[in-house]
């Protein structure tokens, strides 16, 4: 029996298909890289730790910081998440464990992909119509709504995904103890659906903190410390836009360094939201 | 009485209080049968399943069951793929409710005397007194402890002595104490296939059924596994009455007391398990157990 190797056509083709998916993977990666790199280089450089609570500068001037935005976007983001993870969860645990399959269900799930999928604009706009319009002033609270509806859809479909992953069989071995569907979805399919789960709501975390459209239209933006959360607020992103498109050195160098500041919180996040995962396994 | 079971009507009968009897009745003619078993054989009825017809949709499932299941006995359903012996099995515990779109379009099915389709009946009820092993083991992704005191977490048992000593039973009754006792607050999914399957049955008992139903139990355990769930099994019969879905013949032969062999939806035939793998009355049974079936 010959083994030896030979110089085939599918065999070249086969290396050459390596070499161009190789090719192609890193093509994919330059931008990413690119944008992580250049926001490292022109951002890292500057950064101060007192950055992270004084307040923003005024034109022209030196020093200050960014921590009313830092706190501005961590209660945005707050507010988001808790309208949008309660709702989303119970969303989605209607879909696969109440209603698989019905009518309803399939509108919902159309519904949510739709809403996935909007431009992001639209979730301010609305809120602003709803909302700042009606009480006459720009608010945190309403920023924060704005940011819920863009995490809604995608907690929906994520926890969603994560629920149809748990298999079958725990669900029966949970009726036949007795168990009813209420009991069965908190004790056996949640705790399984966990880690999964939580991956998807970091995402949608992760993507509200970096939207700037929809806060511009219902947080606004301050100079000073939020006292309340009916009155406008400082938010990294709205910050990041706001000090790159001015002619002061010290304002666009700070819209690096805050835009540094938001990947590293996104980056650990997402790191330890992993782990707590993982140990919960 | 006679019972028209499927395409059979059993001929004999012999008159006694009870009025079904057809195990009883074709155990007697069994020439092989001793008379301890005899007696065995003559236990009081638990399930009485009456003349049930079963529909998944349009499609007929299983037709005109009609059959007693006896306490404390070990009952095998046998029959090919798709013959509809799981199908019944699932309708002893309600658990075909969940599938959409099936649902039992004749006849009843009388636990200690009462319809489990009456809409009065509490399916959590059912369940409770009626517990089900899987083909798959399946245990939760939790402790080995919490996989055997879930039942009694739902019922909203939190005396820990009480549950401390129904893990040690339960464990004990599932023969793997001895394996588990150092490690039950580690996760059950590390535990071997056949220690999973005897943690399912551990779990099952744990909640104190009258029945248990058990779908293929060893159908993924190699045969160290096997023998020890058959060893089990065996034991269990001291308290529980149990139904077993199998594939496996020699399975059938070896652990059961009471044999019903099914073909397309229907119940061929039941009897005594000696007689029927030695001396079986149909064709078609006979047929099948001796791997002659087309």
């Amino acid at each position: 029996m010959d083994l030896s190797r030979k110089r085939r056509w599918r065999s070249v083709f086969s290396r050459g298909m390596d070499i161009v998916v190789g090719l192609v993977t890193v093509a994919a990666l330059i931008p990413l890289v690119s944008v992580l790199y250049m926001v490292a280089k022109r951002g890292a450089g500057n950064f101060r730790l007192s950055m992270l609570w004084e307040l923003p500068p005024s034109a022209g001037t030196d020093g200050g910081g960014f921590g009313n935005a830092l706190v501005g976007t961590l209660i945005l983001v707050a507010i988001g998440a808790l309208v949008s993870i309660p709702i989303g969860v119970l969303t989605a645990i209607f879909l696969t464990e109440y209603s698989l399959g019905s009518k309803s269900a399939r509108l919902i799930r159309f519904c949510a992909k739709i809403l996935s999928g909007l431009p992001s604009i639209l979730a301010g706009v609305f809120i602003f119509g709803v909302l700042v319009a009606t009480t006459k002033t720009f608010s945190v609270l309403a920023g924060g709504l704005a940011l819920g509806i863009l995490m809604l859809p995608i907690i929906i479909l994520a926890t969603e995904e994560a629920l149809l992953r748990v298999p079958h069989f725990l669900r029966e071995a949970s009726l036949a103890l007795g168990a009813n569907r209420t009991q069965t979805v908190l004790h056996v399919t949640l705790p399984a659906a966990s880690s999964t789960i939580i991956t998807g709501v970091m995402l949608a975390v992760a993507r509200a903190a970096g939207e700037t459209a929809p806060i511009i239209f219902t947080a606004l933006f301050t100079s000073y410390w939020i006292s309340s959360l009916h009155e406008p607020t400082a938010s990294m992103a709205v910050l990041i836009y706001n000090f790159s498109s001015v002619p002061y050195d010290n304002m666009v160098n700070m819209a690096w360094t805050a835009s540094f500041v938001l990947i590293v919180i996104v980056l650990v996040t997402n790191i330890v939201s992993h782990l707590v995962a993982n140990r919960s396994k | 009485m006679s019972i028209k079971s499927g395409t059979t009507t059993m001929d004999e009968s012999i008159p006694t209080a009870q009025t079904e009897e057809v195990v009883a009745t074709a155990s007697s003619s069994a020439s092989s049968s001793s008379p301890e078993n005899t007696a065995r054989l003559n236990a009081p009825t638990v399930i009485d399943i009456e003349n049930v017809d079963f529909h998944y949709g349009a499609n007929k499932a299983l037709h005109g069951i009609n059959f007693p299941i006896k306490e404390k006995l070990v009952t095998a359903f046998i029959g090919p793929s798709g013959c509809g012996k799981s199908t019944l099995l699932r309708c002893l515990n309600r658990m075909n409710d969940l599938i959409d779109g099936t649902r039992i379009s004749a006849g009843s099915i009388k636990i200690s005397g009462v319809d489990i389709y009456h809409p009065s009946v509490d399916v959590i009820e059912l369940r409770k007194r009626v517990g089900m092993v899987f083909q798959k083991s399946n245990p939760f992704p939790k402790s080995v402890y919490e996989n055997v005191v879930y039942g009694l977490r739902l019922q909203g048992v939190k005396d820990k002595a009480r549950l401390d000593e129904t893990v040690e039973r339960s464990l004990r009754g599932a023969a793997l104490w001895e394996e588990v006792r150092d490690r039950l607050h580690t996760s059950a999914l590390g535990l071997s296939g056949g220690q999973q399957q005897r943690l399912c049955i551990a779990r099952a008992i744990a909640v104190e059924p009258e029945i248990i139903l058990m779908d293929e139990p060893c159908s993924a355990l190699d045969p160290i596994a096997t023998v020890k769930v058959e060893e089990l099994i065996h034991q269990l019969k001291q308290d529980y009455t149990i139904v077993i879905v199998t594939h496996n013949m020699q399975q059938a032969g070896r652990c059961s007391d009471v044999t019903a062999f099914f073909y397309m939806g229907k119940l061929i035939e039941i009897d005594a398990t000696e007689k029927i793998f030695t001396n079986p009355s149909q064709k078609q049974t006979e047929d099948y157990i001796s791997g002659r079936f087309g």
